[in-house]
């Protein structure tokens, strides 16, 4: 088949019509998966929230600044009846082995840890990506962070002088981990002691 | 050549992972299991049959001078929506495969077929290329994540193989990066041994 000639106007209405194809198809599928991919985010949180508190029949959502970081925290408060039954507040680190890891933590009224998961993380597979079951092995007390209160332990890796032992070979995710943990408590408590909101 | 011998040719003869060693960068970062190689390499073989396709299609209104950024656009335009559709409706797998989706755009295999193939040959046999090559890829990813996999945490398609000792994972070696090269050496001096030994 004989190839269009090298000359300008060629050249130019090739590539314009290629790209403004390509933009249009582009743009079709945006908008076919724009709303599935915010449903299936919706879903994920849903299901982290239902997983770190216990039974509720609404949830009261409020932004705070975190004590050290620059981005909001987000808190789930979630209600049975009238009742606070549990807090779960998303929260972030970033000293994750690669970027920036989001848990979401259940807290009671008084700041004990009810449980935990992870939302997003990048931390390498086999090894940091063994926190979810990690931390909440109930067969493994010096593991567990589940209904400990982070104000009355040390809540760092034991390597470090704290409380609990870090995933094997993976010493800076569990780092991060609690640092994660630590500042959602430090936060929810500072937010619990200025009457709430 | 025959169509049947253009498609068989990317498993073992052009296999583009064991033989032409491109696209390595999703090689060697994705494998950590069969599974993931398996989705890396399907969704690389959508973009590969798409984008010869459209090439071919198209290669008599591009002129040569143009064509890198022609079929660089077709490529990324496929590319995004993989990545779109599987942030949509696989949500597991693309959590998992994350930042390697975006980086088939620069996956030399993809542009390499278009360079070499789509753009000399028409629709059909461009389309049964990118088929045969595309499941070459996939082939040899999934061979590649299941090594490691198996040799790493003892699974298989995060099936448990018990192949190990009570309260031992697997070599931990395997599922991080230097295990790739590893496991890929291996396996290509396996594939070497085997193609001599038939030809």
């Amino acid at each position: 088949m004989a190839k269009k000639a090298d000359t300008f106007i060629n050249m130019v209405i090739a590539l314009l019509v290629i790209s403004a194809v390509a933009a249009t198809t582009l743009g079709y599928v945006y908008e076919a998966t724009k709303g599935p991919i915010a449903e299936a985010k919706r879903l994920k949180l849903e299901k982290a929230i239902a997983e770190v508190v216990p039974e509720f029949d609404r949830i009261e959502t409020i932004m705070v600044m975190p004590t050290e970081g620059k981005d909001s925290l987000t808190f789930y408060k979630a209600f049975k009846g009238e009742e606070l039954v549990g807090t779960a507040v998303k929260t972030y680190t970033e000293k994750g082995y690669s970027g920036r890891i989001w848990i979401i933590v259940g807290f009671t009224d008084n700041g004990k840890i009810i449980n935990y998961a992870i939302l997003e993380h990048k931390e390498t597979p086999g090894l940091g990506d063994k926190m979810d079951p990690w931390f909440k092995n109930p067969e493994k007390p010096k593991r567990m962070v589940l209904d400990k209160d982070p104000a009355k332990i040390n809540l760092t890796v034991s390597k470090d002088g704290g409380d609990i032992d870090a995933i094997t070979a993976a010493t800076i995710t569990s780092r991060a981990f609690l640092d994660a943990i630590d500042r959602g408590h430090k936060t929810f408590m500072s937010n619990q002691s200025n009457g709430g909101n | 050549m025959s169509q049947i011998k253009n498609f068989t040719k990317g498993f073992i003869k052009d296999n583009p992972v064991f033989v032409l060693l491109l696209g390595m960068c999703p090689v060697l970062g994705v494998t950590t299991s069969a599974m993931n190689g398996l989705g890396m390499g399907l969704a690389t073989t959508f973009v590969l049959v798409m984008s010869n396709l459209v090439v071919s299609l198209v290669k008599g209104f591009i002129p040569s001078k143009v064509r890198i950024p022609a079929f660089i656009v077709i490529i990324a335009s496929f590319v995004t929506i993989v990545d779109l559709s599987m942030a949509a409706y696989l949500v597991d797998l693309h959590a998992q495969l994350g930042l390697f989706i975006p980086l088939i755009v620069v996956n030399c295999l993809v542009l390499g077929r278009a360079e070499a193939f789509a753009s000399k040959n028409n629709a059909f046999s461009s389309i049964i290329d990118g088929l045969g090559m595309g499941l070459g890829f996939t082939f040899a990813l999934t061979l590649l994540g299941g090594t490691r996999e198996m040799l790493g945490s003892g699974k298989i398609f995060g099936f448990s193989l018990h192949a190990f000792p009570e309260g031992i994972d697997g070599m931990l070696v395997f599922v991080l990066a230097p295990g790739a090269f590893i496991a890929l050496g291996y396996l290509i001096a396996i594939i070497n041994k085997l193609s001599n030994k038939t030809a």
